[in-house]
């Protein structure tokens, strides 16, 4: 089946199997593999992506479902050199390290952000559910989300996807 | 310069590994690919004890995109068999292991064929497409049962279930006193039996595995711990020669022992590379992962404590039964036995005796797991302190404060033979207890009890150490472990005064790139940022022992220290012929040398200036080669021992049997530390993966071998909604057996946290009658402990969602 979809603001358009998932579609024909497949049973979240503003785990959506939408992955966040806020957040409080979990779990954060601005810990706890991670304990990634939510003016969907302002890259900074 | 005016070591570095991974620029296995590059899917065992009769490919074979197919006959003649680095005893019993089964299948998950396809979806689709005939053997899988007399056996041809036993006496090894007599004076006497679930190490990325056999060398690529050793091994058990064989660990998604391995699909990755002359990619699927990559734990413990009616404990009696599965993989037979010399702990028994029984049974193999032994040892004993505490009727940590050693007393030989440097165990329960309110929670809980709550509060207390640091290579060697455990560093001056380190640690996750490079900043005077660290790749770090048992830093970084003290040498002669003095007369300070007491004023060369003299070479000192570079090999004279006391509150709704960890304080003595951002993201992984062991986890088996806990829907690693927040702190008595004073970090959350919850957990309820729940404690679990007064809570319970209370009664050991 020809598929047309928008890939961090690239449009392709592609002959794709019927069957094929997203996410391989995206790894495996457009070279976007920094979504990672971390299961089989859309349980741990790691292929987490956005498919028109709201995020999606890109291993339980078909190719062919996303005809005509627009998708963004981790790769499509930092804009102009600048990384997005929740990109930062994680940085800055040392919420990963392995970083396998990373994408998805950044990708489901900035969700959970647009949908809820200031997220106490229980809300970020429940809103992360999603998505596993085996190194951090997720305490880190807690703090980074609520960090975030306050550096970022909020908004919902895409909006949120806007590159607040961000002091430095990473890259070794000091707390 | 700023960086050389502030020490690096013991600053919060952000790390530098992160740039990459929060931006998706990463480089897992799965995601690299080659020209031509072709895909080979595994066909697995559903059987955990068959004979294969037949097996027909020809439908397989003929499918769109299918390159090839091979069965375990058509690989019996190369494959050779699945190393074991870890012969505990001579006498021990080791099956052959083949990497595809050529006539029979042991365990459920065992490969049986593999196909090569053009791409991952054709391959798979060709695996159903292949037919095999199966003749069922009789299923072992209860370790009681597999010892018996008369057992059914997993391997024919070893006539027994019994791999090997292995004892340590203290009264034998003049460590201590007999401790069958200690048991016959015992005024107190704690008999328990407690069972270690098996776990699965669920690292989040799944294993993958790339060879390219295309160059000179055969490429592998691998998701592995341990690259260097899998060269080594992969040269041994194949009889490829070394030097024709490069192993890289590009970004590794987690590890925690579970790729500490030489697995059976490295092993066809390469022969099927090999066969094709084509590169071919692997990567396990997480079911298969689930099913196949080695679990960790899974122990019977059966424990008797000897003690005085005053609390004082006489004597320590552990006999365990090990599950090993159906293969031994590399360090399968000696995990158990590093618990050997952790049942002691911090106390000071006089009378000690271990004696492990390692069982083959039709299970999956089992292996490393975080902690690897140290945590199976310090639950057993830190509940059997609780149940002294609670047959005395004294406080917890007072029966063990009555035990432990004293700072005062350091260093310290054990009953176990071992001498534990430095520790304080006095100031980390002091902190941890103010931290976590101990006496107004006790009150807490004395008032809930009296009012009849229907939600009690439990108070669980663990005050853990554990040997890490793996390992003086002696000690290795009379434990007949089948290498060293040392480890190896280079440091290259490049001309512009930049600085590579080589280092044979390999990381996955822990941050060796900032640790090492905030170490080097100090030692060579250098920014931290002009440090770049490579590891994990024979061909650029030809040297090194990996990653795993908390040794990056005691005895990867104590190389790099080493191996930065020879830099130092050769440029200080450099640098005194530069300043037209004698060596003795220069000092290094700051990244500079200058004459001694010459003032902060005087004439200096940086280390960046002598790096570039050397590359031009133009005037060095007579008999100078004009190279600073230099490696080092470091063995460690002695173990780390880390410590700590965690404190954990949980709540019990006495009606559901719902378990709610309230609160979590981790006080942890890792010696100094150099980045404390690093080492309170272990402790916070660890503590999820013990306090995950203490109340979800578990791989089940039903009757007939199969793992019903065979996806993340049923195999329950905790979500960020399972788990608390944790209070962590830190207490600092550096180590003595090296420079750096480190101790290392990696698995003491998760050896400590274990018992510090189910102590809590049993604390809640034991006014009820209850002396045990095992685990994973689950509200069925800990309901039926309620419920029916049961001291051995557990056993039966299947309601669906795997771990939440479903262990199989005639499946896992009871
Ligand atoms: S890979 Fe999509 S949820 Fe696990
Ligand atoms: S950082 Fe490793 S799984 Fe989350």
């Amino acid at each position: 089946m020809r598929i047309t979809v928008t890939v961090d603001g690239t449009t392709f358009t592609d002959d794709v199997e019927p069957r094929q998932l997203l996410v391989h579609y995206l790894r495996e024909r457009l070279g976007k593999v920094g979504t990672v497949v971390g299961c089989d049973t859309s349980n741990c979240g790691a292929c987490t992506v956005h498919l028109d503003g709201h995020s999606v785990k890109s291993c339980s959506v078909l190719a062919v479902q996303a005809d005509g939408s627009e998708v963004t992955t981790i790769e499509g966040l930092a804009r102009d050199g600048r990384l997005h806020p929740v990109q930062q957040a994680f940085h800055d409080n040392h919420a990963l390290q392995c970083g396998f979990c990373t994408p998805g779990m950044i990708m489901q954060s900035i969700d959970l952000l647009a949908d809820n601005p200031d997220p106490d810990e229980q809300a970020v706890r429940e809103g992360l559910e999603g998505n596993l991670c085996r190194c951090t304990g997720y305490q880190n990634i807690v703090r980074a989300v609520r960090a975030a939510a306050s550096t970022m003016s909020g908004g919902a969907g895409p909006e949120a996807e806007q590159v607040a302002p961000a002091s430095n890259v990473a890259g070794g900074g000091d707390r | 310069m700023t960086a050389t005016v502030e020490p690096e070591i013991g600053r919060a570095r952000l790390r530098k590994e992160d740039a990459r991974l929060i931006a998706g620029r990463t480089r897992w296995t799965d995601n690299l690919t080659l020209p031509g590059l072709l895909h080979m899917a595994i066909l697995r065992s559903p059987m955990a004890h068959a004979r294969i009769t037949a097996i027909d490919v020809t439908v397989a074979r003929k499918m769109s995109g299918v390159l090839a197919v091979f069965t375990g006959a058509d690989l019996a003649d190369e494959q050779g068999s699945l190393p074991c680095a870890w012969p505990i005893t001579e006498d021990m019993k080791s099956p052959s292991a083949p990497s595809v089964a050529v006539d029979r299948v042991n365990f459920a998950g065992e490969a049986v064929a593999v196909v090569v396809a053009r791409s991952a979806y054709e391959a798979a689709d060709a695996l159903e497409a292949i037919d095999v005939d199966y003749d069922e053997l009789p299923v072992v899988l209860d370790m009681e049962a597999a010892v018996a007399e008369g057992a059914d056996l997993v391997h024919e041809d070893l006539g027994t279930n019994t791999s090997a036993t292995w004892v340590f006496d203290s009264a034998e090894a003049g460590t201590g006193s007999d401790v069958e007599q200690a048991i016959a004076e015992a005024e107190v006497l704690i008999e328990r039996t407690y069972r270690q679930q098996r776990l699965i190490p669920a690292f989040m990325e799944p294993r993958s595995v790339v060879v390219d056999p295309t160059g000179e060398q055969f490429t592998m690529w691998s998701a592995t711990q341990v690259p260097h050793i899998l060269r080594v091994m992969l040269a041994m058990t194949l009889s490829v020669p070394e030097h024709k064989v490069r192993v890289i660990a590009p970004d590794v998604g987690g590890g925690f022992g579970g790729k500490l391995q030489v697995t059976p699909e490295e092993v066809l990755t390469f022969l099927v590379a090999r066969r094709m002359g084509k590169a071919v990619k692997y990567t396990e699927t997480r079911s298969e992962s689930i099913l196949a990559a080695h679990h960790g734990r899974d122990q019977l413990q059966k424990l008797t404590l000897a003690a005085r009616r005053d609390g004082t404990v006489t004597g320590l009696k552990v006999e365990l039964l090990a599950d090993m599965g159906a293969y031994l993989r590399l360090v399968s037979p000696g995990v158990p036995i590093l618990g050997a010399f952790m049942f002691n702990a911090i106390y000071k028994f006089p009378a000690y005796r271990f004696v492990c029984t390692n069982v083959f049974t039709n299970k999956t193999p089992t292996d490393a797991y975080r902690g690897a032994g140290r945590p199976e040892a310090t639950f057993a004993i830190e509940r059997l302190m609780d149940e002294l505490a609670a047959e005395l009727g004294v406080d917890p940590i007072e029966v063990r404060e009555r035990n432990w050693i004293r700072h005062e007393e350091f260093p310290f030989t054990t009953v176990a033979g071992l001498t534990y440097d430095s520790g304080n165990y006095e100031a980390a329960t002091a902190k941890a207890k103010e931290l976590f309110g101990y006496d107004a929670l006790r009150a807490e809980q004395r008032e809930r009890r009296e009012r009849g709550d229907s939600v009690q509060l439990g108070i669980g207390t663990s005050t853990f150490t554990e040997m890490c640091g793996l390992a003086p290579s002696r000690v290795l060697g009379s434990l007949s472990y089948g290498a060293g455990g040392w480890e190896h560093a280079a440091i290259r001056m490049l001309p512009t005064g930049k600085v590579e380190v080589v280092t044979g640690s390999s990381p996955h996750g822990q941050g060796h790139e900032t640790a090492w490079s905030q170490i080097v900043a100090d030692q060579l005077g250098v920014p931290f940022e002009d440090v770049e660290v490579l590891h994990g790749d024979t061909q650029s770090s030809h040297k090194g022992m990996d990653t795993y048992g908390s040794r990056s830093l005691t005895v990867g970084a104590m190389a790099v220290v080493r191996a930065a003290d020879k830099v130092k040498a050769k440029a200080a002669k450099v640098a005194a012929h530069m300043l037209e003095a004698s060596e003795g007369d220069v000092e290094f300070e700051a990244g500079a040398f200058r004459v001694r007491g010459a003032g902060a004023t005087a004439k200096s060369v940086s280390i960046q200036d002598v790096a570039l003299a050397v590359f031009a070479a133009h005037d060095l000192p007579d008999g100078v080669e004009p190279n600073l570079d230099s490696e080092a090999t470091f063995d460690p004279e002695n173990f780390s021992y880390p410590h700590g006391t965690h404190l954990c509150a949980v709540e019990v709704d006495t009606e559901t049997g719902r378990v709610d960890v309230r609160s979590y304080v981790a006080v942890d003595d890792v010696g100094k530390v150099v980045n404390p951002l690093i080492v309170e993201g272990q402790v916070h992984g660890g503590l999820a993966q013990g306090i995950a062991q203490a109340l979800f986890e578990e791989a089940v088996h039903d009757e007939s071998g199969t793992l019903l806990t065979g996806t993340f829907a049923d195999y329950l690693v905790p979500s960020a909604a399972d788990l608390p927040t944790f209070t962590t702190d830190r207490t600092e008595t550096p180590a003595t057996s090296n420079v750096l004073g480190v101790k290392g970090v990696g698995e003491a959350g998760t050896i400590a946290s274990t018992p510090a919850v189910v102590n809590a957990v049993v604390d809640a309820v034991r006014h009820l009658g209850v002396s045990d729940i095992q685990m994973p404690c689950t509200p069925m679990r800990v309901w039926q402990a309620i419920r029916t007064g049961q001291t051995d809570a557990g056993g039966l319970g299947n309601e669906a969602g795997g771990g939440l209370g479903s262990i199989d009664s005639s499946g896992g050991a009871r």
